[in-house]
């Protein structure tokens, strides 16, 4: 049978859930100004890519977040 | 609990056992390793939440981008060619009321319109057709009067036709 995870490995977890949330906005923060870079100079090719990009970014990041209030209804 | 083993009740951050601690801290127990993990994932979810704003933004661009392509901008008249000297030029506004353009005709007769804003920092450009540029003041910018790319300075987009 699986052991639940005590708390200070959860709050190991939460710290690693973190880090990966915070490099995807990160990274979701250079898309954003790259784009609005691009598009005030005329260039709209890269608008969807970066929307599609960041939106892949968004989900990746509610999924860690459901991973984490998963992680409390288990224990 | 793991096996027999309690799960750790109220810790103190120095790590002393109740009875050693100052009555002030007694008063106000708190129980440090879960308040970081509550605070810690309290920030994930501020995060994403931050990152659903980013898409919206994302959203905002895409949609601005949508409407800026829609349709071609209506003809407008600027001047007569005989209103423009032999390498001269003379300014317009256009499509908007507040786009500044050039309209250039050059020592061979050939006519060119240009945005009159720098791409660096929306500086205007001055024409100098003696020297096949076009130049900007501010950051000593110039563009080639020809085809509009960067000659030399900050600027990296060409000058918009």
């Amino acid at each position: 049978m699986k052991r639940p995870f005590t708390r200070d490995q959860k709050t190991t977890i939460v710290y690693g859930v973190l880090c990966m949330v915070l490099i995807l906005v990160v990274l979701q923060l250079w898309l954003l100004t790259a784009t609005m870079n691009a598009f005030l100079g005329g260039d709209v090719a890269v608008v969807w890519p970066a929307l599609a990009a960041s939106l892949v970014c968004l989900l990746l990041n509610a999924g860690l977040l459901r991973y984490v209030y998963a992680l409390e209804s288990h224990s | 609990m793991i096996g027999d083993q309690p799960e750790p009740g109220t810790r103190f951050p120095d790590s002393r056992p109740e009875s050693e601690q100052p009555p002030w801290r007694l008063d106000f127990p708190i129980d440090v390793p879960q308040d970081n993990y509550i605070a810690r994932r309290d920030s994930v979810k501020f995060l994403v939440l931050t990152s659903f704003a980013f898409v919206v933004g994302q959203i905002w661009i895409a949609a601005k981008s949508l409407v800026r392509g829609r349709g071609a901008p209506p003809s407008q008249r600027i001047a007569t060619v005989d209103e423009i000297p032999l390498g001269g030029a003379i300014g317009f506004n256009y499509p908007g009321p507040t786009d500044p353009c050039l309209l250039l005709r050059t020592a061979d007769g050939t006519l060119l319109a240009y945005g009159q804003k720098c791409t660096h920092l929306s500086c205007a450009v001055v024409p100098e057709l003696e020297h096949d540029r076009l130049h900007c003041p501010c950051h000593v910018g110039s563009f080639d009067v020809a085809t509009g790319r960067p000659l030399a300075g900050p600027p990296d987009a060409p000058c918009p036709w």
